[in-house]
């Protein structure tokens, strides 16, 4: 199992670095998704991955790593998809704007000149 | 009342009556105004009423811990020379404030001004009442920041923010340099309080480090008290409004320099190296400005010179090794003060009501503004140092002190005549401001008809002018006491004995104001010529301008230097700098391995599972695919981008992470509405082969890039997988798993971290999510789309032109999509119930404030989709998204300012059950109320982005039918032209 899910991390980080360096700003924008979910998903399986453990305490319990999955890195990651999607829309804004002002999307704001 | 709130409340009330003022509408001048007198004159009735504490000797001192470990408190300590300098701020800061409200236009944002002028008034405060010379080296810095916000109030001119960033940069300079040197002289003592300072004379002279300490903070005072060879600043701050240069440049601002002069006279004068530097300092500032005054056609510019010109009198008297020197100092503070503060209004009455100040175009104003011109008139003669006024007095003590300085250098034989030299000529440009503006036929041209200001206006000049004939005729009785107070806690039981009165009989002094006055009077007759020529500048001295020397510094520093090393470690192409950061990582993972090694993990893998290898097959496909297509499909990246995210969605529920799953659900669908709004503002790009530049580098490009993504994507496998099979850290999951229901009072691990152990975070994250929403919005209501995107898309065009009615019905959307729109409409209640249903049990099972939120911003951006943005908005016209985002902020915030009024740490969390009739026992957690609080936020920054980008299709229809119909326009003229 650990080996497919850091195949995927690695697919996903790679797509996603491949896109950062290209130069037409919706790619960058998909790239740092790809990208984020290959970090998201990294910081998760920091906590080891855990097929059928129990979320959730039973009322009055105390809970330990044994029986439960790690709550660390779950909230971790939470936090980073809620940010990660506010970045994402910022980013676009911006990338917006910046084509509405340049007329290009090249992310430098201005074609490569040869 | 207590010493330690008075000092307190003296400090603190500017400040907080300069946010107050911030606070007023733009326009509320009175109010603002009123706001401002008020404060200053509480200031200072509070500096009086600290009177009878420091008359009879004594120091009101308040001290509050603030870095105990290292032995800094923040401490307010007011002496009687602390006192009167006090006094000088705040009772000069009255006078400005009243003559402020008259002289500002209405049609100036005034409270912004007043806002800057109490807070600089707070800064200053707390310069002459610190107790602690850290503390002293802040607040000092605050008024350079403040004086940097005032000068270049009237921001749209060019000269008032080049003068605001000049005098930043020198003063703040300045100040940084103070700051060193009072760190090395807090070294030297071992304490950073005043009082240890004061009392240590000795050690501090005697030191090997004393020499650079003395450098540093004579840079920091010479600065702000503008003397050569940092004297251009000053000049150039007159772009300021004359309230302010009233306020800085008499009272304040450049009193600071000379009052740390003579603060830490007793403890670092006395050396040649103080006498060198000071003493020299104040001898060519006093010449020079005074020589450069007379040349200017400025009213403003000529008091400009004219006040480095005084402040060099006084440095030079405290550069001398005399106590009577520093009392002679003191005193020409003060009288410099009242004398120039007035004069400084007197000009700007006069550019207030005639619209100039050039000495040029201005001439016999004495009879159109009399009563003006009688107050200038005084003043002026004050600044002269004519006998009877308060400039006089202090001008005799100078000179005595010029006869009689002693020092090892042969220097000092001369400066009796420098100091005639510098009073002729201070004579000569008092002459020039009066006789030039006031004396001679009456003005043509002038902008206004002028006239006398309004009796408020004048009155701060009528006090001032007052003042300076008061301790003038009368200096023992008036000015006395409170220069005596001073001079006894500078010095001590060392006050030497010295005779303040008018009359001293005939003595050398005397004889040399005389002759002072009468060149003065000849050199002013003299140069008649050469002002009517109206000639800019002063003869000789004109190509050591300071100011072109400092832009020329700051071009180097700020463009050529920066373009240079730019040049050389920078680039601002994105790509490479992109490419550089992930070559840097790839090395920096490499090096570690490759120094650590990479041994096999300690855990066995678990078995593989076949369904989910399946749908990584899947989700890799689709990141491959979102990564080829996304430059000419982007609709097809994107889709498959989502694919992946389902995936990933997929992989959380797989490993038992059901409150992860969820969320990425719901942010996957936003995510993806956005991008989708997003597209229809990209230009069109169809692959057109060649395009790329030469075939050969496009493939070198891609295969360097190529490598670096496999590089970087093996990486993070090879990492994951070492991570994954190796024993996780327990570290705190152990804890937040044990607490969770015992002290959080939640099942849901995970919920009870985000809103309850780790709420901090989560706060800190809402803010975020917030001030990206607001940007977004912001950044969207200046939106300009690029030409080529402004008309309909084709598929809009075509189903336009296909439908029968045309754009007319109110909800066309709603018309072709009948069977969906229904559906929605009636989705949006049950999806509201499902958001509820995810708040509520958020604490205990999965769900939460950030999923709820999600779900509700899907529903109504739906109802959007489908029903159209007019028609949704009729009907959800209550959903405002900044109310939302504000009560979000107000209530998590809340809820965590609750905890402290329980004597708790911010943010600790409550949680009790209840009994409920029906419902039964309920845990109620104060975190619930933060939740919803999260829930709120997410609910109006969702959909304060969404709907902002969906506008712009509204606006950007509006705009392309603007634009059609202003080229119809335009064509029609042209026909209309052409048929002519």
């Amino acid at each position: 199992m650990e080996l497919v899910v850091s195949l995927a991390i690695g697919v996903l980080a790679g797509s996603g670095v491949w896109l950062l360096l290209r130069p037409r700003t919706f790619q960058v924008t998909i790239g740092l998704a790809l990208l984020s979910y290959a970090v998201n998903l990294f910081i998760f399986s920091t906590g080891g991955l855990r097929i059928g453990a129990d979320a959730i305490l039973g009322q009055g319990e105390v809970g330990t790593l044994a029986a439960f999955t790690d709550p660390v890195p779950q909230a971790l990651v939470l936090t980073a998809i809620v940010i990660g999607f506010a970045t994402t829309a910022l980013l676009l804004v911006v990338l917006l704007a910046a084509r509405g002002l340049t007329g290009t999307d090249h992310v430098d704001g201005r074609e490569r000149e040869r | 009342m207590p010493e330690a709130a008075l000092l307190l409340i003296l400090l603190s009330l500017p400040f907080a009556g300069a946010v107050a003022a911030g606070l007023l509408p733009t326009h509320a001048r009175n109010a603002a105004a009123a706001l401002a007198g008020v404060v200053a004159l509480a200031a200072l009735l509070l500096v009086w009423a600290a009177y009878p504490t420091v008359s009879a000797g004594g120091v009101l001192r308040a001290e509050f811990a603030w870095m105990p470990s290292l032995g800094l408190n923040f401490t307010l300590r007011m002496d009687g020379f602390a006192w009167l300098f006090a006094g000088l701020v705040t009772g000069i800061g009255a006078l400005v404030v009243l003559y402020a409200r008259y002289y500002m236009a209405e049609d100036d944002p005034v409270p912004r001004f007043f806002a800057f002028l109490l807070a600089f008034m707070g800064a200053m405060t707390g310069v002459v009442i610190s107790g602690n010379l850290v503390q002293l080296a802040f607040f000092w810095e605050l008024t350079s920041l403040f004086s940097f916000m005032l000068i270049g109030y009237w921001h749209h001119t060019t000269a008032a923010r080049d003068g605001a960033r000049m005098a930043l940069t020198v003063t703040a300079t300045g100040g940084l340099a103070l700051f060193a040197g009072v760190l090395v002289l807090g070294h030297i003592v071992g304490s950073y309080e005043l009082d240890a300072v004061l009392a240590a004379g000795d050690r501090i002279r005697q030191h090997p480090l004393y020499l650079p300490a003395l450098v540093l903070i004579l840079l920091g005072a010479l600065t702000k008290s503008a003397q050569f060879p940092f004297h251009f600043w000053l000049p150039n701050a007159m772009a300021a409004p004359t309230p302010v240069s009233a306020y800085l440049h008499s009272a304040t601002l450049v009193k600071a320099g000379v009052f740390l002069l003579a603060r830490l006279w007793p403890v670092m004068a006395g050396t040649e190296a103080w006498f060198l530097i000071v003493g020299t300092a104040g001898l060519v500032t006093m010449l020079l400005g005074a020589y450069v005054a007379i040349f200017q056609n400025d009213l403003k510019g000529l008091l400009a010179y004219s006040t480095i010109s005084h402040l060099g009198l006084i440095t030079l008297l405290l550069g001398l090794d005399s106590e009577l020197a520093l009392v002679a100092a003191v005193f020409h503070i003060l009288n410099h003060a009242a004398f120039k503060a007035s004069l400084f209004m007197a000009a700007g009455i006069i550019d207030h009501e005639t619209g100039t100040r050039d000495i040029r175009r201005l001439s016999g104003l004495n009879r159109s503004m009399p009563f003006t011109g009688r107050l200038a008139l005084v003043a002026a003669a004050a600044m002269a140092g004519v006998p009877l006024l308060n400039g006089f007095i202090s001008k005799e003590m100078f000179f005595a002190e010029a006869l009689s300085a002693e020092a090892p250098l042969g220097l000092l034989n001369m400066l009796p005549f420098a100091a005639m030299l510098g009073s002729a000529f201070s004579v000569a440009y008092s002459l020039r401001f009066i006789h030039g503006a006031f004396f001679g036929p009456d003005p043509v041209g002038l902008p206004n008809t002028p006239h006398e200001p309004d009796t408020w206006m004048r009155f701060p000049v009528e006090i001032l002018v007052l003042t300076c004939i008061g301790v003038g005729v009368l200096p023992a009785a008036t000015v006395g006491p409170f220069l005596d107070l001073a001079m006894r806690s500078v010095l001590g039981d060392d006050v030497p004995y010295y005779s303040l009165s008018v009359w001293h009989g005939l003595n050398l002094p005397l004889l040399m104001s005389m002759v002072a006055l009468g060149g003065g009077v000849a050199l002013y007759l003299l140069l008649q010529r050469r002002f009517r020529s109206g000639i800019e500048g002063e003869p000789l001295l004109r190509r050591f301008e300071g100011k072109r020397i400092f832009e020329r510094a700051m071009v180097f520093l700020s463009w050529r230097l920066a373009r240079r090393l730019e040049g050389i470690a920078s680039t601002r192409r994105l790509q490479p700098q992109l490419r550089l950061i992930v070559v840097v990582a790839l090395l920096a993972g490499g090096l570690a391995v490759w120094v650590r090694g990479l041994g096999p993990g300690n855990l066995p893998p678990s078995a593989v599972d076949p369904v989910l290898a399946l749908v990584w097959v899947v989700g890799g496909a689709c990141a491959l695919g979102a990564a080829t297509l996304a430059k000419f499909h982007r609709l097809a990246a994107l889709i498959l981008a989502g694919g992946v995210g389902l995936a990933v969605c997929i992989t959380f529920v797989w490993f038992s992470a059901p409150d992860l799953a969820l969320t990425q659900l719901t942010v996957e669908v936003v995510t993806t509405v956005l991008l989708l709004l997003g597209l229809r503002w990209l230009p069109k790009r169809i692959q057109i082969p060649g395009d790329g530049g030469p075939e050969v580098l496009t493939h070198a490009r891609r295969t360097r890039d190529l490598a670096l993504a496999v590089g970087a994507g093996g990486g993070m496998a090879a990492l994951s997988y070492a991570v994954m099979t190796r024993t996780p850290p327990e570290l705190l999951a152990q804890d937040f798993l044990a607490r969770a229901y015992t002290e959080g009072g939640g099942t849901n691990v995970v919920n009870v971290t985000l809103v309850d152990f780790r709420s901090f975070d989560t706060l800190g994250e809402i803010f975020v999510v917030a001030a990206v929403a607001l940007a977004t919005y912001a950044l969207l209501r200046r939106f300009r789309p690029a030409p080529d995107s402004l008309e309909p898309p084709v598929q809009q065009r075509d189903q336009l032109s296909a439908d029968p009615v045309g754009p007319t019905t109110a909800r066309p959307v709603a018309d072709w999509l009948l069977v969906p729109f229904t559906l929605t409409r009636l989705i949006f209640p049950v999806m509201a119930l499902v958001a509820a249903f995810l708040l509520l049990r958020g604490h205990d099972l999965p769900g939460g404030g950030f999923s709820a939120g999600m779900v509700v911003a899907i529903a109504v951006i739906l109802q959007y989709m489908v029903g159209g943005t007019a028609w949704t908005e009729d009907r959800l016209a209550w959903l405002r998204p900044r109310i939302w985002i504000g009560t979000g902020l107000l209530l998590a915030a809340g809820t965590g300012l609750a905890a402290p009024g329980f004597g708790r740490p911010f943010l600790t969390s409550y949680f009790d059950y209840l009994e409920l009739p029906f419902i039964g026992k309920v845990p109620v957690a104060s975190a619930f109320l933060f939740d919803i609080g999260v829930f709120a936020l997410v609910v109006g920054a969702t959909l304060l982005m969404l709907v902002a980008l969906a506008h712009q299709s509204v606006r950007g229809r509006r705009a392309t039918s603007q634009a059609l119909a202003s080229s119809a326009r335009a064509g029609r003229t042209q026909v209309a032209a052409g048929s002519d």
